[in-house]
């Protein structure tokens, strides 16, 4: 079976972002960008079913501006065998981007998609879910261990008390938790390789998708900022502090 | 506005994040709630004594039992033919269940909401709470998850709302609910505990961390936490990290104990009351945001503070 990895260029993990001034958005100009750390997982995941056998083809795909590109070059060295870039320069929403993967999922007909649990620039956690629901698919979201069975997929998952464990009906949606695996690094010659595999490049017209935002951002602000703190010498001071806390 | 909130609840007993999503969904207007599970009726009935509820949907069916998505996300759909927007606490089953309800209504989820600024309006955290968005939906209905921490909690007394069965149409025949491991944890709840002792990776292995978090958290009736990089090594379980990827907290005192403070991390705890940061590098980004810092060798802090309390 196939397997569909949708992956975002997003603001790199370790930057910290800075809001614009105008309380427009986050200035993103000159700001190391790298692919959604969730995303990785996602790849990762896919290339080692298919190492194991239970994937056949990994097709990667991003929707985003040009420079997205690169985010799929770099999941092809890594190990994905093709990959679409859905090219548009506005925001797109989790559900604009779900209808577009629905679309492609059409034509490609995967088995499984899997997706990270959450882009790491707005923290929606939704596209997967509502991938899912369009359509009509079961899904394993924040999935800590993935295993397929014939046609079913076993996924563990990581729930607020601990873990738990649901079996799917293949076609399923997969989204990734940190703790899924470790993504591997990309060689220089898998890079290069990477060069030559093959890249479509599609808008969302392409698949007949109206991408005008449903929700209006009338701001963006920095959060309130904490007040800078006192530094304590010694134990026996902290232990005062924390008695007229009341906490001890 | 008609507001449906789904509880979350683990058949037996209504969880506290329901309260915050209920206060939440009192700012704009009535509000019902959906018990769905499975011999869940003294749920149902924990929920209609919330002050300010209207009504109570239950929904008792062997399908509903593990809040599978793809079973309640069609009973919540069918509700929302009369409720203009549906409300469920930021846990993991209502971030599972929103998003697939939103796109079945063809409509966009507002994820993880601090505020309630208008009846379509909203402030939420974007960038790992770097960035507070205010932002208004332009849909017909609304799909909104809640921040526990950032609502206060409705009384659970005081109310007297009427019960209505619902039935829904139960298992949709795509997923099966296999087992659950679900960690022992005798201290408070980490969403909800007013004190947090919270672990690193400077605790070394997870008979360290035993030896010097648990001995504090116990005489502080705290809860525990952990940063990712003391759950990735394998301290302690997944459900004690806090940060943009795990939980979300705001207690009253949270004691950051040999962590340094990524954004990750901070992303999850800085709206802590008071800060309290020990850790043996003066220049962690952790003593930032800490409203007291205490500079030294944690292994001989810790044990020390642990004795003086």
């Amino acid at each position: 079976m196939k397997a569909l990895v949708p992956v975002k260029r997003v603001i790199d993990y370790n930057v910290k972002p800075r809001v614009k001034a105008d309380g427009t958005g986050v200035d993103l100009a000159n700001v190391k960008m790298s692919m959604n750390p969730f995303d990785e997982i996602a790849v990762e995941e896919a290339i080692r079913l298919k190492e194991s056998g239970a994937v056949t083809e990994i097709i990667a795909i991003s929707v985003g501006p040009a420079k997205a590109q690169e985010t799929l070059r770099t999941a092809l060295a890594m190990g994905a065998d093709s990959a679409i870039l859905v090219e548009t320069d506005d925001e797109v929403e989790p559900l604009a981007v779900a209808k577009i993967l629905k679309a492609a999922a059409a034509e490609v007909q995967p088995g499984l998609i899997i997706l990270g649990k959450q882009a790491i620039d707005d923290d929606s956690n939704q596209t997967g879910q509502m991938l899912a629901a369009l359509m009509n698919l079961p899904q394993g979201t924040f999935a800590s261990k993935v295993v397929v069975e014939g046609d079913s997929v076993t996924v563990t998952r990581e729930v607020d008390g601990g873990l738990e464990t649901v079996k799917l009906s293949l076609p399923a949606i997969v989204t990734t938790d940190l703790r899924l695996n470790e993504p591997r690094y990309a060689s220089l010659p898998n890079i290069m390789k990477a060069k030559k595999k093959p890249l479509d490049v599609k808008t969302p017209a392409d698949y007949g998708v109206d991408i005008t935002p449903r929700i209006k951002t009338l701001k963006v602000a920095e959060p309130p900022v904490r007040q800078a703190g006192i530094k304590v010498a010694d134990v026996d001071e902290l232990v005062a502090k924390l008695k007229n806390m009341g906490v001890a | 506005m008609k507001t449906l909130v789904w509880v979350e609840h683990d058949n037996s007993a209504m969880a506290d994040a329901t309260l915050a999503a209920v206060t939440a969904a009192g700012k704009l207007g009535e509000v019902h709630l959906l018990v769905a599970g499975s011999g869940c009726r003294a749920v149902a009935e924990q929920a209609a004594q919330i002050a300010g509820v209207g009504k109570v949907h239950l929904a008792d069916n062997a399908a509903y039992a593990n809040a599978l998505a793809e079973n309640v996300a069609p009973l919540i759909v069918e509700l929302m033919g009369h409720h203009d927007a549906f409300i469920a606490p930021a846990t993991s089953h209502g971030k599972n269940i929103a998003p697939r309800v939103a796109a079945l209504l063809d409509v966009m989820q507002i994820s993880d909401i601090l505020s309630v600024e208008g009846e379509k309006t909203f402030t939420r955290p974007t960038y790992a709470g770097n960035a507070i968005a205010t932002v208004e939906s332009t849909d017909a209905k609304l799909v909104v998850t809640v921040r526990g921490t950032a609502f206060d909690k409705a009384e659970t007394t005081g109310g007297s709302a009427t019960i209505e069965d619902v039935s829904g149409a139960g298992d949709a025949g795509l997923s099966s609910f296999v087992g659950a491991e679900i960690a022992k944890n005798e201290r408070p709840e980490l969403t909800s505990a007013k004190v947090i002792v919270s672990g690193g990776r400077a605790l070394k292995d997870s008979e360290t961390f035993q030896q010097v978090i648990m001995p504090l958290a116990d005489k502080l009736g705290a809860g525990v936490g952990a940063s990712r990089a003391a759950v990735d090594a394998g301290y302690v379980p997944n459900d004690y990290q806090v940060g943009q990827t795990g939980k979300i907290v705001a207690p009253e005192v949270y004691i950051a104990i040999g962590i340094s403070g990524a954004i990750q991390h901070l992303a999850g705890m800085k709206d802590s009351k008071t800060i309290i940061a020990i850790n043996k590098d003066e220049d962690a980004p952790i003593f930032q945001v800490a409203d007291i810092g205490l500079v030294g060798d944690l292994f001989k802090i810790v044990p020390e503070l642990t004795e003086k309390l």
